[in-house]
């Protein structure tokens, strides 16, 4: 997981509420083993038609967003299935932040896992941002976005902010704790399964 | 100071805290074939262990033919995952409930059923609907395919404490009235980001009486409101149904008399959010549109966006879910005809809701236009319909009766619908393309899809009655 620092970038303007997880990557794309080329599948139902040939008037297809890395929806994004998928396709397809008026609990946490940074901002911001046709600048050290004249701070808690960006292995993070989950395990009285 | 029961869980698992995440141990940890291949990996890849395989089971659900077994399957891809994870299993010394097993099944089916899921526990899988398991005073709940590393690795998982929501259900709970209705009609209430930051109780006189099937149902759809997890306190109902299960513990009278004593909530706790809920009047419910929130009673008709604000995009929402639904402002619910019926999911697939099913199904045809299965959820429900009969009464009437499996719930398997296909479907999420590309989700009970693949259209099962 690479270092998370600053985005600059124009915004890609996905206006809809409740955009769930089998809409960022449909089912029959879950079969794969790994963790990458899932950034062709993202939204694909609606990039695509039955024929698999471009549906114009999808925002992902207009090809002034075509190197954006900063995805911009609204209420409840990310809602649904756990589907990791959902995060893989983001990163996979170039986005590198998505900001929204709030995300599901899942799909946030799995953000955090995979260096994509989720932004909650106000309705009032956001609908700002969706006209705005130029450059974006995210900080994450100075938790800030500017655009225009804005200059707007952002909320974050600090172990994620953390770990974004050190790009710090979680995994071994929490082995150093090894000795406090040995002693839970022996007091603990939950039998084992078998 | 007085907790609440989803608190004294939480807190009783911490292992330690900084800022405001805590590090919770897992108490079981299932798996399945879509969401685990990368976590196992990344531990090949970093040379780890799994911590406890003796914590962790893994079953085959999501994309398995529930049609006939003994024959090879049609789709590789699927093969390769379930062949992925049953290398994985025996490789890290996992015990899997594979395609044979007996036991295999939806992962949220066979948790309680073989008494894996037990009161006062910590689970996770991932799989949203791990809410399941809230159901027995457990507190579970969904996790990302790179937590699921994390707790093959650790047996633990950072998590910060969620809001607490306590939704009181009160009322007479009329025949023809589930618990699928009545989460539905929560959901309809709430919204889809209802439950958002928080973990739902769920109390009142309705969910006390509700049996273990159904609050199974209730706390399944929970993640439909956006919560992280439901949960009902246990009581003897819950202890009797684990008591004579496959992997229930030998100490279990002593861990009963250790439950009872704690998990409930305090009398004073304070929760961070409250509603009642009365359902004495409620009709059964029936989703019109592309998220579970989007829900009216059968005898009501499809409605008109201009009933929704503006302002918020909702109405903007409304209007692209009927598009995507092909349905008119105005119709009757109970006018809509429909292609497919699907009765299963971990949402309604045990063997009470096959068995209410079989009461509506008895000695009557499925209309002669649709195409109806019936996929139990797990080999072991199978097994029980079938020795009660049941699949002879389905069979009787139409019905396709299957092997277990999560099948059209989400279609990752091969049964999907084709593009503007119209189903009833007991199962919990009517997203666009859920159940297929194109597909068209009407989410139901399972006495409700029963009634409409024997009318051809949505009806009120009352009627049936």
């Amino acid at each position: 997981m690479k270092n998370f620092k600053f985005v600059r970038s124009i915004i890609t303007p996905l206006d809809k509420i409740n955009v769930d997880t089998d809409q960022i990557v449909p089912k029959q794309f879950l079969k794969l083993v790994t963790k990458t080329g899932f950034g062709k599948y993202l939204f694909y139902n609606w990039r695509f038609n039955l024929h698999g040939d471009k549906k114009p008037n999808f925002v992902l297809n207009k090809s002034l967003y075509r190197n954006s890395k900063i995805l911009v929806s609204r209420d409840n994004f990310g809602c649904g299935s756990s589907r990791e998928h959902a995060v893989w396709a983001i990163i996979d397809y170039g986005f590198e932040v998505v900001i929204a008026t709030s995300f599901a609990d899942i799909f946030y946490d799995n953000c955090f896992q995979n260096g994509l940074l989720p932004i909650q901002l106000n309705g009032e911001i956001i609908n700002k941002l969706m006209k705005f046709e130029s450059y974006v600048k995210v900080n994450l050290p100075q938790q800030i976005i500017e655009f225009g004249s804005e200059r707007v701070k952002f909320v974050i808690d600090v172990e994620k902010k953390q770990n974004l960006m050190s790009g710090l292995d979680n995994i071994a993070f929490t082995m150093k704790y090894e000795d406090k989950i040995s002693e839970y395990e022996n007091i603990s009285n939950v039998p084992s399964i078998l | 100071m007085p907790k609440t029961l989803y608190e004294k869980i939480f807190d009783s698992h911490i292992i330690a805290t900084r800022n405001q995440s805590h590090l919770l141990y897992v108490d079981r940890h299932f798996l399945h074939e879509v969401t685990s291949p990368q976590a196992f990996d990344g531990l090949r890849l970093n040379k780890r262990q799994v911590r406890r395989p003796d914590l962790t089971i893994a079953t085959v659900d999501h994309n398995i033919p529930t049609t006939d077994r003994s024959l090879p399957m049609v789709d590789k891809v699927s093969s390769i995952q379930i062949n992925t994870l049953e290398n994985n299993c025996k490789y890290f010394g996992i015990k899997l409930f594979g395609m044979n097993s007996p036991d295999q099944g939806i992962v949220h089916v066979i948790g309680p059923q073989l008494g894996i899921t037990l009161p006062g526990t910590t689970i996770v899988c991932g799989d949203s609907h791990t809410s399941t398991h809230g159901a027995f005073g457990t507190l579970a709940f969904g996790i990302g395919t790179s937590e699921v590393e994390h707790v093959l690795a650790t047996q633990t998982i950072w998590m910060q404490k969620s809001k607490s929501f306590k939704i009181t259900i009160s009322g007479k709970q009329k025949p023809a009235i589930t618990a699928k209705d009545i989460i539905l009609f929560i959901i309809r209430s709430i919204g889809t980001s209802g439950g958002a930051g928080t973990v739902v109780e769920y109390s009142g006189d309705v969910v006390i009486n509700f049996s273990m099937a159904q609050r199974m149902t209730m706390c399944n759809m929970s993640i439909e409101a956006g919560a992280r997890a439901g949960i009902v306190a246990p009581d003897q109902k819950t202890f009797d149904y684990l008591r004579d299960k496959k992997y229930i513990p030998h100490n279990y009278d002593a861990l009963i008399d250790y439950w009872k004593s704690y998990l409930y909530s305090d009398p004073n706790a304070k929760f961070d959010k409250k509603i009642d809920i009365e359902i004495s009047n409620i009709s059964p419910q029936v989703s019109w549109g592309t998220n579970p929130s989007m829900v009216s009673d059968i005898n009501s008709k499809i409605p008109f966006p201009e009933q929704y604000s503006e302002s918020d995009h909702n109405r903007l929402e409304v209007e692209n879910a009927l598009k995507y639904m092909g349905l008119k402002p105005g119709t009757p619910i109970n006018e809509i005809t429909i292609d497919r019926v699907f009765i299963g999911s971990c949402t309604n697939s045990r063997l009470e809701d096959l068995i209410e099913v079989s009461k509506i199904v008895k000695g009557r045809k499925v209309f002669p236009t649709v195409k109806a299965i019936i996929v139990p959820g797990s080999q072991l429900v199978k097994k029980q319909a079938e020795t009660l009969g049941l699949h002879k009464i389905f069979k009787d009437a139409n019905f396709e009766w299957r092997e277990s499996g999560c099948s059209m719930c989400l279609g990752m398997n091969n049964d999907f619908l084709l593009p503007g296909e119209r189903c009833a479907s007991t199962s919990n999420r009517n997203f666009e393309g859920r159940q297929g590309v194109g597909g068209r989700t009407h989410l139901v009970s399972p006495i409700m899809a029963a009634a409409a693949a024997l009318k051809g259209h949505l009806v009120d099962v009352r009627e049936l009655m």
